[in-house]
């Protein structure tokens, strides 16, 4: 399937899907990795290293910046993948490329696309948005 | 892009190094959202000034040490550290070093040394209309609802840049086609006496939050007037369970005089009736608490108002709290001064509770491992305690938090809720 590059770059892994929106704040530790809002499905699961795909990021304002410092702590995502474009997972990696110069690839699909996503699914993402899956 | 002369000579690095870079996340961000157009703010409010770790520290010091300073009036909102009270919490030595590190950078920078989530309670409000630049959710659902000012949901990190700036992406909220309503929710055999009372409206808040998720929410068939506190905690708890970043109070809130005004004139995608049933369960979902078991009883988010403390000081009179369990309010250092001059720390103090101000539990790392159950009136606090800080939160009206630190236990009146 073919995303929109809101970010470009490439990467590859595992796919950590959920239909839920996340906040980063209060839901992603950037010292592990790992999903901790209580009421997600993805809780508990590490998402440090595997492609995230969820619709979009929710509640507070600050899950930019829990983002970027998992990206500088190296505990990010590979790759995120929203539907559509969400602003918050876009301006961090925006600013991790002009802090660090390590931008972190962002994908847009649209929503039936989104749904074709299968838990543990492997993915390839393409600079160009192309995104090849194995399951 | 459509980019004045002076945009672009930010860009190409005529206002320095640090303005180049806030105006190219201003024009990038644009960019990936698609629009080709900016905007001029009048004022902002950063919540960048939140330390997350050493990359928000990297950040604001490579802005101020490159000479960045804000051209709009802004204020600041909580930090990662009470810079005086820190050391009688288990905050590490390290982090308030940093975080402090960090709050000098943003007052180098020119912002107003505020630090609160609830800027509206002491410095100059926005006007109506007015186009600002407000991170923090709960400032921004309350600067747009209630106070009728324009802006998006600036997330930590733009805030600053449009500061600097001056300039957004003109998109969202913004722009007057966008604030109209898009999911209705319909109060349905709400007594009145629930509906006065200050407990309702985080529970609303909550309940409207899961369902409208960032859509503009208008809440039709309010039989009082809801105080300025109580429209503060409905926006905290829709900002926290959704993204709401705008709501419309029929009857009550600037741009919902009726509901057709509140719709713009269009139909909403959806009509939600909210019954005293529905309520419960949101009610009941705000805790995780299970049994009686109390540690602490924390108040204040959003940042507690002078009113709050008027209206707790008589509850906490000649009572003192249990020895087992801690009383805190998080609050801002000039709510604080005030709330002193007025006499009102004075209950506070004899009761047994502690005061923070600059920040508050889920923003910096004060709370000790003994702490495992807190209670609280917030429906921020009751949403985010368990995931960010690991504890037990119980969710209850002002009242049933002074009875539970007093009776040493989880202690709730249920008459209110009773269908």
């Amino acid at each position: 399937m073919r995303g929109r590059a809101v970010m470009p770059g490439q990467a590859q892994g595992r796919l950590l899907v959920s239909s839920e929106p996340l906040s980063f704040w209060g839901g992603y530790d950037p010292a592990t990795g790992e999903i901790i809002d209580r009421r997600h499905p993805l809780s508990g699961r590490t998402a440090a290293g595997r492609v995230l795909a969820v619709p979009s990021t929710r509640g507070s304002s600050t899950s930019t910046a829990v983002l970027l410092e998992a990206i500088r702590r190296g505990t990010a995502p590979a790759a995120i993948i929203t539907v559509g474009v969400d602003s918050f997972v876009a301006l961090a990696s925006i600013v991790a490329d002009e802090l660090y110069g390590r931008p972190l690839p962002v994908i847009a699909l649209e929503r039936a696309d989104f749904a074709e996503l299968t838990p543990d699914m492997s993915l390839t993402i393409g600079a160009d948005g192309v995104i090849e899956t194995r399951t | 892009m459509q980019l004045t002369d002076r945009d672009r000579h930010l860009l190409d690095g005529g206002g320095g190094p640090a303005a180049r870079m806030a105006m190219s996340i201003v024009v990038r961000m644009a960019a990936v959202q698609g629009i080709d157009r900016l905007l001029d703010i009048t004022a902002a409010h950063v919540d960048s000034s939140l330390y997350m770790g050493d990359a928000t520290l990297d950040y604001a010091l490579r802005l101020a040490g490159h000479g960045a300073r804000v051209v709009v009036p802004t204020t600041l909102n909580v930090s990662g550290v009470d810079p005086h009270g820190w050391r009688e919490w288990a905050v590490p030595p390290e982090w308030a070093d940093k975080a402090y590190r960090q709050m000098q950078a943003y007052k180098q920078m020119g912002c107003k040394a505020t630090w609160t989530c609830a800027p509206y309670q002491e410095s100059e409000r926005p006007r109506f209309g007015q186009q600002i630049a407000w991170g923090e959710s709960s400032a921004i659902v309350f600067a747009n609802s209630v106070l009728g000012a324009r802006t998006e949901r600036y997330p930590d990190l733009l805030d600053i840049c449009a500061a600097i700036t001056g300039r957004v992406p003109a998109a969202g909220l913004h722009l007057d086609e966008n604030r109209a309503g898009e999911c209705v929710f319909r109060l349905h055999g709400i007594p009145g006496a629930l509906q006065a009372d200050d407990a309702f409206y985080p529970v609303l808040g909550h309940l409207v939050g899961q369902v409208a998720r960032d859509r503009v929410a208008v809440i039709a068939g309010l039989e009082v007037s809801p105080s300025e506190d109580q429209l503060k905690a409905l926006g905290a708890a829709m900002a926290s369970s959704g993204a709401v970043a705008l709501f419309h109070l029929v009857g009550v809130t600037p741009e919902a005089p009726t509901e057709a005004a509140a719709l713009r004139g269009r139909m909403p995608d959806e009509d939600h009736r909210v019954t005293v049933e529905r309520l419960r369960a949101a009610r009941d979902g705000l805790s995780t608490a299970a049994g009686d078991r109390l540690d602490m009883v924390v108040l204040g988010s959003p940042h507690f108002s002078l009113d709050e403390f008027r209206r707790l000081a008589p509850l906490l009179e000649r009572r003192t709290r249990h020895d087992r369990v801690r009383l805190l309010i998080t609050c801002s250092r000039a709510v604080k001064l005030i709330a002193e001059r007025a006499g009102l720390l004075k209950p506070v103090i004899e009761f047994g509770g502690e005061l923070t101000v600059d920040t508050c539990i889920l923003t910096s790392p004060m709370l000790p491992p003994d702490v495992g159950t807190l209670m609280t009136n917030s429906a921020k606090y009751a949403y985010y305690g368990p995931g960010l800080l690991g504890k037990q939160l119980a969710f209850g009206s002002l009242e049933d938090c002074v009875r539970s630190a007093v009776d040493g236990r989880i202690v709730r009146d249920e008459s209110l809720w009773a269908a």
